[in-house]
């Protein structure tokens, strides 16, 4: 995955409270078997009418907005269903970090997972920001190394989880880092489930 | 004597093989270990693909078990139900992968295929005090049994095969304790559906849920599902109850439940996976179950709920930083401030779904369809939560009951919960649903949901508009 140091780009602001995955991929999205071609899928029912004209009121469809990078969003983005095709759709539309308050807890597990960088910030900073932009647009800067936002006259810190940030800022291989802890795994599991035989699948388990 | 712990640490405690970072601190991470997991066919492919192309190799497959459950038709006949290829490709994948890895799936025409959170129970394969993660945010739902359960995205599936684990981060604690007695017509969902009303789609974000009080202990196991399988709307990234005898004799002799022996040995283990008395939990939430009406939703957000006897909000009565919201949502939905509720009128009845399709939730809405009709105009369908489920029912003539009613007797699937099948909504038509998501697009594009009990959607469902099944049962049968 791609790592996150330092970056400037488009913001656009998507105030509004408990915009679910449901919406930032929609289901005739989800029917593939590889990660690829979700760029398209992303906000598709506010990007497109029910003919597939492009809704030119919608923030993202705007001429000043064709490269947009950041996302300045309302409470509890990204609740709901699980698909991580949000995150990927997401990074291949071109959006690398996401601003807000609160997030739905999966999603933010899918974003970690991917190296998007999502921003938990007290609501206060995330209006503070919002009066930064001009009609919704504006630009703005992440550093992620000084834990830094910057979007107009505003500059600010940030408080970000450690484990979160080193993963950004490494973009480790998460299973392989895991698989050196193997024989720690080995020796719990045969402990655990030698005190638990219930635990073991009946019929189809190895004893 | 060590610290009082909540039922929540006991668990997690239990499967830490290690930690990483600063011990309690903001940084650590958790080496968890996971006990099953169960995939569908629509987050688990990518995952699969990322073993195949580092060369991994499940690390325990019969840890796992596949269901196809999200993407196929509930046409009656099996073989002659709608696929896309995309869909038909899922499915394939999710076999050829089970082939591949050694990993157990119940396909389209397995007799023992169903929702996956209604299938994983009801083989008897969740067990009080494990972890189980699952590509689906309904995992929830194993809450019920005194399990950690929780949704994952595709990476963590990949993760989760690979090496058993999660690299996992300590949810806060938030209890919910509901005592006293649900009045009549009032069920499981109503209570969940208040819990997110009063406290907020994000109201538990970041939080283990444990539900406790004298209305829990008094509902039974399969209605302690729906309420651990909802908490999701509320932000719960886990939910869970201690489990009793209930949860024990619901588990015992299912097909893989463990035998009688070892249920034995592991009864006085479970009897001790409760918070321990004094637990200190970081947020503190009480209701009383006597108060709880029968509830509908009218937005499109899982807290925009009511009393199915109030009337659709006042957008300049509600609190400023809700107004913007309401207002968004009463345009999607149509609905203009003021009008009664059980005024609304709708096109389509849906009982279906991980929340509200177990042989209870049947029960219950056939005790209002006996003797009555699906009101003109109205189409009506029913998508038991599994195979096993719908065989149940027809052996004990449930099936005639909704069939008599003017009810579609569907197959299994999640089907009309989120459409990615052959069922969904057209633009404009609005359903009254037994499901879990009142999303804008959810059970079709334009489409209109109003959540509610499996007994309110029967009421509605003959009714032709929003109805309180209080009245209908009051009344009996025509």
């Amino acid at each position: 995955m791609e790592r996150f140091l330092r970056l400037s780009g488009r913001v656009a602001a998507m105030p509004a409270a408990n915009i679910d995955t449901d919406v930032i991929m929609p289901k005739a999205f989800l029917k593939g078997i590889d990660r690829s071609g979700l760029a398209i899928g992303l906000f598709h029912d506010l990007r497109f009418d029910e003919n597939g004209a492009v809704r030119g009121d919608f923030i993202l469809n705007r001429d000043d907005m064709a490269t947009t990078r950041f996302l300045l969003v309302g409470p509890n983005f990204g609740c709901g269903s699980s698909r991580e095709h949000a995150v990927w759709g997401m990074l291949q539309y071109g959006i690398r970090g996401i601003i807000g308050s609160s997030y739905g807890a999966i999603f933010a597990d899918n974003a970690a997972n991917n190296g998007l960088l999502l921003l938990s910030l007290p609501p206060e900073q995330v209006a503070a920001l919002v009066g930064e932009l001009d009609d919704r647009a504006g630009d703005m800067t992440v550093d992620l190394e000084a834990q830094r936002i910057e979007a107009g006259g505003y500059a600010g810190d940030f408080d970000i989880d450690p484990a979160a940030r080193r993963a950004l800022m490494l973009g480790l291989d998460r299973i392989g880092e895991t698989l050196t802890h193997a024989e720690q795994i080995r020796a719990f599991e045969k402990s655990y489930l030698g005190r638990k035989p219930w635990l073991m699948n009946a019929g189809s388990d190895e004893p | 004597m060590s610290a009082p712990k909540t039922l929540y640490d006991k668990i997690v405690d239990e499967h830490r093989i290690l930690s990483f970072g600063e011990s309690g601190g903001a940084g650590e991470r958790l080496l968890l270990y996971i006990d099953r997991t169960v995939l569908n066919e629509y987050t688990s492919p990518q995952a699969f693909s990322g073993l195949r192309e580092a060369g991994r190799t499940p690390w325990r497959p019969a840890a796992s078990l596949g269901v196809v459950d999200h993407v196929n038709s509930t046409n009656p006949d099996r073989n002659a139900g709608h696929l896309d290829d995309g869909a038909r490709r899922q499915i394939e994948y999710l076999g050829e992968n089970g082939r591949d890895f050694g990993i157990e799936i119940f396909d389209l025409f397995d007799p023992r295929q169903g929702i996956e959170h209604v299938v994983m129970p009801e083989q008897g394969l969740v067990l009080p005090g494990m972890v189980i993660a699952a590509g689906d945010s309904h995992s929830t739902t194993y809450g019920a049994f005194g399990v950690v359960g929780f949704g994952i995205g595709t990476s963590d599936i990949e993760h989760l095969l690979a090496t058993q684990t999660l690299v996992y981060r300590r949810l806060r604690t938030m209890r919910i304790a509901i005592d006293g007695m649900l009045a009549p017509g009032v069920t499981a969902k109503d209570l969940i559906m208040e819990v997110i009303r009063r406290i907020g789609a994000d109201g538990a974000a970041g939080h283990a849920v444990e539900f406790a009080g004298t209305a829990i202990e008094a509902l039974g196991v399969e209605a302690r599902m729906t309420i651990c399988n909802m908490a999701v709307e509320c932000g719960a990234r886990v939910a869970l109850m201690a489990p009793d005898d209930k949860v024990i004799d619901y588990i015992a002799g299912r097909p893989r439940a463990p035998s009688a022996a070892l249920l034995a040995q592991a009864r006085s283990e479970w009897q001790a996976l409760r918070s321990d008395p004094g637990a200190r939990f970081d947020k503190d939430v009480r209701l009383d179950a006597g108060e709880i009406p029968p509830m509908v939703s009218w937005g499109t957000s899982p807290d925009q709920s009511l009393a199915i006897t109030g009337v659709v909000p006042d957008p300049d009565e509600l609190p400023l930083e809700r107004r913007a919201d309401a207002v968004r949502a009463m345009a999607y939905m149509d609905l203009a401030p003021h009008t009664p509720l059980q005024d609304i009128a709708i096109d389509r009845a849906f009982i279906g779904s991980c929340t509200n399709a177990r042989l209870s939730d049947l029960r219950d809405a056939a005790r209002i369809l006996k003797g009555r009709k699906v009101a003109p105009g109205v189409r009506a369908m029913i998508s038991p939560g599994s195979s096993g489920v719908r065989r149940a029912a027809e052996e004990e003539g449930i099936d005639r009951i909704f069939i008599e009613a003017g009810f579609e007797w569907r197959r299994s699937g999640c089907s009309l919960c989120l459409a990615m099948n052959d069922d969904s909504l057209a633009p404009g038509e609005r359903c009254a649903s037994s499901t879990n998501r009142n999303f804008e697009g959810r059970q079709g594009i334009g489409g209109r949901t109003h959540l509610m009990s499996p007994a309110m959607v029967a009421a509605a469902a003959v009714t032709g508009r929003l109805a309180d099944v209080r009245t209908l049962a009051a009344e009996g049968a025509a």
